[in-house]
């Protein structure tokens, strides 16, 4: 048994990706709803302003729509900002796990919104909010129940130290 | 089950897959198809001979890598060498075909590793139609680093498969994809990037931000992916050799994610959410403003581009729940293409063009199915409480998704399945992984 021929085949190219330091942009990104600064019983601290106040109101399953419950708790949102008007907030929007990534990140960005509207709507200036998307990534429960997934399709309202965004 | 077998008959069929076997009566070495049921082909990749000691663990490691590739596919069953009858011990020598008859060897891998003067590694191989007692193709050689001893195992599997089944290759080819670690509430994500089997992992980006769902070039040199890192999801740029990452730039207020390169490696399609409403938007990637594909106020996502450049199949819910459309890939009005039960997300583009893979929702469960672009053909290839994010093998045949557990100790793996239904594998990862992507065929 003869072999006709061999060919010779170009060399392979070396493999080129290594993982260096020091080029990663800087960090940032993740924002719970953070821990509150203050002491609760300080009606203008943060902490009173997610415990009393109340930083988060929930969504039916694939809805943006405003609950007259969440209208409420943005109603008393926007009174608080009114009158501590040093802050901004970042809204941030999420989803359950049942659905696709690309899809959630879109239905948190319309829940963001919702409650950014709503807050508008109440007198609070536009340019003291932001709205940002974390889809699916960020769950407050981590069961694979409704008892969870109803607690993290939720809008929550972030407070920042600091007027203007 | 009757109509899964006759669609995974079907699939086979319809992509000309010829399978081996009927080597008893003497035919050439094709695949036969029984009842719907594929026999694998019983193939003997001994291990390789070594031109000197120096090249003996090359020489093994090579055929074991040759020999997990062509298995891996479902399609072949590897013979233990513990039944060999022949040794190779030379690789000019004769092939003494009745003793690989004997053992029912329809083909037969033989190879030769060396070590060149200049250090690099030289692997010779040929393939044998042992019923015919016969090459198969001409014999081949390859030479390269011996760091990328893998990539010529994976080179000689390609060459197999090819001729065996008359498909072109997929196992010299990389995935990028998301490494996951941490509590499911607070999940720390990586780029990084793999060959297809979840050899030589190595990461692009450290756990600072959440990063989503890469991408790569048409050329495998470049990942678009999603980032945090200024603390809204935005469309990055990566060039895989030298890890450089560049944002493409949010306009104030917007938010960009679910990016995907056009088919000339110029241009990303990707969805931009501005105030509470997300379309798809195209922008040159060496600069200019972009360019607005919809303009609805439902949700417009999941952009990707037919092979051909000319369209865009992308999800949307502007009919009430998430369905796939084909537009032009310059905007105007879209086609629905999905019309069964459940809603419908994350479509790809096959790289041969004839199908779209897509994610399924429904009764509770996700799907990972393929349609012919115009919808028609549906088939669900997997079922699980959560599997998403198709993305093809370069050859169109093999599709690896994102398959997640449930509950609180719920992780992520990646899996890969034969567009036929057939063959789910799951991808070895060092750890939970997400968002496979696969790259195209290596130069």
């Amino acid at each position: 048994m003869r072999v006709t021929s061999m060919i010779a085949v170009a060399a392979l190219v070396g493999l080129t990706a290594c993982a260096q330091d020091g080029l990663f942009p800087p960090g940032g990104g993740v924002n719970g709803p953070g821990a509150g600064a203050g002491a609760v019983g300080d009606p203008t601290s943060m902490a009173y302003f997610q415990s009393a106040v109340g930083d988060r109101v929930l969504f039916p399953v694939d809805q943006s729509t405003l609950s007259p419950e969440a209208q409420s708790i943005l109603s008393a949102q926007a009174a608080w900002l009114r009158t501590n008007a040093a802050y901004t907030a970042i809204i941030e929007g999420h989803a359950d796990e049942q659905g696709t990534r690309e899809y959630n990140l879109a239905l948190g960005a319309r829940r963001a919104n919702a409650a950014r509207d709503y807050l508008v709507s109440q007198g609070i200036a536009a340019t003291r909010l932001r709205t940002v998307t974390y889809g699916k990534e960020r769950p407050l429960e981590i069961c694979s129940a409704e008892a969870c997934y109803a607690q993290n399709r939720r809008a929550v309202t972030v407070l920042q130290a600091g007027a203007g965004l | 089950m009757t109509r899964l077998f006759r669609a995974a008959l079907a699939a086979v069929l319809s992509l000309g897959l010829a399978l081996p076997a009927l080597a008893q009566s003497g035919g050439p070495l094709r695949i036969e198809i029984t009842q719907g049921v594929i026999e694998p082909l019983p193939v003997a990749v001994p291990d390789f001979v070594a031109a000197s000691p120096q090249a003996a663990a090359a020489a093994r490691d090579i055929a074991q890598v040759v020999r997990d590739d062509l298995v891996n596919t479902g399609l072949f069953r590897a013979i233990p060498s513990s039944a060999f009858i022949s040794q190779i011990t030379s690789f000019s020598s004769p092939v003494q075909f009745s003793d690989w008859k004997a053992i029912n060897a329809q083909a037969l891998v033989t190879g030769e590793v060396s070590l060149a003067s200049d250090g690099r590694l030289v692997v010779k191989f040929r393939l044998f139609d042992v019923f015919a007692e016969a090459p198969l193709g001409q014999g081949l050689q390859f030479a390269a680093t011996q760091a990328t001893w893998r990539r010529m195992g994976h080179k000689v599997a390609d060459v197999v498969y090819s001729r065996i089944t008359g498909e072109s290759g997929y196992f010299d080819s990389r995935v990028v994809f998301v490494s996951e670690s941490g509590p499911k509430n607070a999940r720390q994500k990586r780029l990084a990037i793999m060959d297809y089997d979840g050899a030589n992992v190595q990461f692009l980006t450290d756990a600072s931000s959440i990063v989503l769902a890469p991408r790569f070039s048409p050329d495998g040199s470049r990942v678009l992916y999603t980032s945090y890192a200024s603390g809204f999801p935005e469309v990055y740029l990566l060039d895989v050799g030298s890890v450089r990452q560049t944002a493409l730039g949010n306009a104030e207020g917007e938010m960009t994610f679910a990016p995907r390169f056009g088919p000339d490696g110029n241009v990303a399609v990707y969805s931009s959410s501005v105030a509470g409403n997300t379309d798809i938007y195209l922008r040159r990637l060496n600069g200019g403003a972009p360019t607005r594909l919809t303009s609805a106020p439902s949700i417009e996502t999941a952009p990707s581009f037919s092979p051909d450049g000319s369209q865009i199949v992308f999800e949307s819910d502007r009919s009430g729940t998430q369905q796939l459309y084909v537009m032009s890939a310059s905007g105007g009005e879209p086609r629905r293409i999905s019309s069964g039960p459940g809603r419908y997300g994350t479509p790809v583009w096959s790289p041969r063009g004839d199908y779209i893979a897509f994610t399924k929702q429904n009764e509770g469960r996700f799907h990972i199915g393929v349609m012919r672009t115009d919808g028609s053909e549906e088939r669900l290839l997997t079922s699980s409480f959560l599997d998403e994010g198709p993305t093809w093998s370069p050859n169109g045949r093999v599709i690896m998704f994102t398959r997640e557990t449930a509950g609180e100790s719920g992780e992520a793996a990646i899996y890969s399945v034969d567009i036929s239904g057939r063959n789910l594998r799951r991808v070895p990862t060092p750890g939970p992984a997400s968002d496979p992507a696969w790259s195209p065929l290596l130069p």
